[in-house]
Parts: C-alpha cells; sequence; structure tokens
C-alpha cells in the first residue's frame, strides 16, 4: 500500500513540477540551519529568469551528485536572454567556484535542473541510511519479502 | 487480511499520509499571516572604484543598512535569509544581480537591525561600465519555514550612483 502509493505521488510530482527529479535529499551542511542533512527539497523548473536569491538544484559536468545553493549573482544577456550565474551555499564561506568544473567560472541555465520552492525535514534520512549503509537496505528488502510470503490471501 | 504485517503496513500509511496533511496545514496557515517589513539603506563611502588587471570594474563599498523584519515571523518559520543586492543595466546585460551582503536571521529578536558593513561579497562587473553607473539596492528575504512552501520577496530601493571616475 504505502510502496504504490508512494510511486503514485512520485509519479503526480514528476508531470506537476516538470522536473525529472522533482524531490531531493540534502546530503551536506553547507546550508545550515536552514536545510539540514536528511531533510527532503520539493523542486520546481518554470521559465521564469533565474534571480539572485533563488535556491537552485545544479549538476557540475562530470559529477553525479546534485548540489542545491542559493545564487549570489546574475549576469542575463540582452541579446540571447542567457545568464551567468553564480552561487553558495549559506553556510559556506566562499562561492562555489571551487565546485565548479576545472576553468567554469559561471552556472548556465542548462546546469540548473530546478528551483526549490517546499520542503520537509527529517524524511530524506530514510534515503541517506539506504545509501550509506547498504545492509539496511538488503534487510529491509529481505524482510518485505518475508511479509509478502508469510501472509495468508 | 487481519495478519500483523497487514494491520502495520496500513497503519504505517495512515500515520504518513496524517503527517503530511499536517505539514501541508501548518504550511497554509503562514498565508493568513500580516507581513509588513521595512527597510532602509545608505551608503557610507564609496571605498574603491577601479578597473581590475584583466578589464573588469570592481567597486568597495560600505553600507549602512537598516531593516524591521520582525513581522515576517510566524510559528512555522525556521529562518530568514536575508541579503542586499545592488542590481543595474548595462550595454551588455538586460539584467546584472550582485549580491552585496546577506544574514541568516534566526529568530524574531534578531529580525530588527542596523548594521554598518562593507561589502561581504565583491562586486565586480563583466567588463567596465561601472563609471556614474545608476543602480537599485534591493534588499531581498527568503522565509524559510520548519516545513512546506517557502517564500521571499524584496524591497527595491532606486537611486543610488557610482562615481564618474575610477579612485
Amino acid at each position: 500500500m504505502i510502496v504504490t502509493s508512494s510511486l503514485i505521488i512520485w509519479k503526480a510530482l514528476i508531470c506537476v513540477t516538470g522536473s525529472e527529479s522533482p524531490v531531493v535529499v540534502v546530503l551536506s551542511e553547507s546550508m545550515e540551519p536552514g536545510f539540514q542533512r536528511g531533510d527532503i527539497l520539493f523542486l520546481h523548473m518554470s521559465k521564469d529568469p533565474i534571480r539572485a536569491g533563488e535556491i537552485v538544484v545544479f549538476n557540475i559536468d562530470g559529477r553525479d551528485i546534485p548540489i542545491v545553493h542559493r545564487v549570489i549573482k546574475v549576469h542575463e544577456r540582452k541579446n540571447t536572454g542567457e545568464v551567468d550565474v553564480l552561487t553558495k551555499g549559506d553556510n559556506n564561506p566562499g562561492d562555489d567556484r571551487l565546485l565548479y568544473a576545472k576553468g567554469q567560472v559561471w552556472l548556465h541555465r542548462h546546469h540548473i535542473m530546478g528551483r526549490s520552492v517546499g520542503f520537509l525535514p527529517y524524511v530524506g534520512w530514510v534515503t541517506i541510511i539506504m545509501t550509506e549503509k547498504p545492509i539496511i537496505k538488503y534487510i529491509l528488502i529481505g524482510a518485505l519479502g518475508l511479509l509478502v510470503i508469510s501472509s495468508r490471501d | 487480511m487481519h495478519s500483523f504485517g497487514y494491520r502495520a503496513n496500513a497503519l504505517l500509511t495512515f500515520s504518513v499520509t496524517a503527517l503530511a496533511f499536517i505539514c501541508a496545514i501548518a504550511s497554509f496557515s503562514d498565508k493568513f499571516s500580516n507581513q509588513n517589513p521595512s527597510a532602509e539603506i545608505q551608503i557610507l563611502n564609496i571605498n574603491r572604484l577601479k578597473k581590475q588587471s584583466y578589464g573588469n570594474d570592481e567597486v568597495s563599498l560600505t553600507l549602512d543598512i537598516s531593516a524591521d523584519l520582525q513581522s515576517l515571523f510566524t510559528w512555522n518559520t525556521k529562518q530568514v535569509f536575508a541579503f542586499v543586492a545592488a542590481e543595474y543595466e548595462s550595454p551588455m546585460n538586460s539584467l546584472n544581480q550582485v549580491s552585496l551582503w546577506d544574514v541568516i536571521i534566526p529568530d524574531k529578536e534578531h529580525a530588527k537591525f542596523r548594521i554598518q558593513t562593507s561589502n561581504k561579497y565583491r562586486f565586480i562587473d563583466q567588463g567596465h561600465n561601472l563609471r556614474g553607473k545608476e543602480f537599485n539596492l534591493t534588499l531581498h528575504w527568503h522565509v524559510m519555514p520548519k516545513t512546506g512552501k517557502m517564500l521571499a520577496d524584496k524591497i527595491v530601493m532606486p537611486g543610488y550612483s557610482l562615481p564618474d571616475a575610477y579612485k
């Protein structure tokens, strides 16, 4: 019951928010105290221009873990509408240039997966525990399997 | 049908749904709060306006920022993130926003403040367009709730300008 309803909610969220990954788990402390490890963020991607202050989730070329930080600088071109963006984690002393790919000075729109519009605390711990201690994932799947086998009708 | 496993499953689903519902209501209650924040920013001094070695202009300035953001805090507020950004137009860019200073306000008591500070982040242009440039200083705030939807807004203060020559 809980698995199927989670799946339905997940798919619905993908449709509603227009983003491939509508929910992300906060993995680091770089946005504390606002976002803590284990919180989940709801994302939304619209065609609205990216503006300073927005909390965005972006991917760096060559890295697979998305980063959730705040936009602190925006330079938008007149002719093309393209935008140069600089981000920084609230709790970090410096901006994210150290995190960007080698030679990269700005983020562009195609790096950004979505804006954070809402959040739920603590719920993401399930994902973190299952990723960092895979044994728990196996135990959980084993227990679920036992439950299915042992329940009558 | 009445096995322990089935009942545990049903209980878990119900409690998770109820919890999600409560979080949504908590977030919705924020809509009813009356918010009237205020702010004022003065530029105390333009310390430097120079051209960097590879061509971009850079400004260093000292600001006097006073604000009262107490009305933004509700029972569902975890913190308010406020920052001051300089916003201006340049020949190549329709919009430039550069954050100069920011602060995390953890509770209502800290939300009314006055501070004099030089810019925390470097004010660097893409190009050398800053001489004589007129710009807005905007105080943005981002209300981050304990649970639910985040809210952002701003006060735009136009009418600031930079000196006509490098100094």
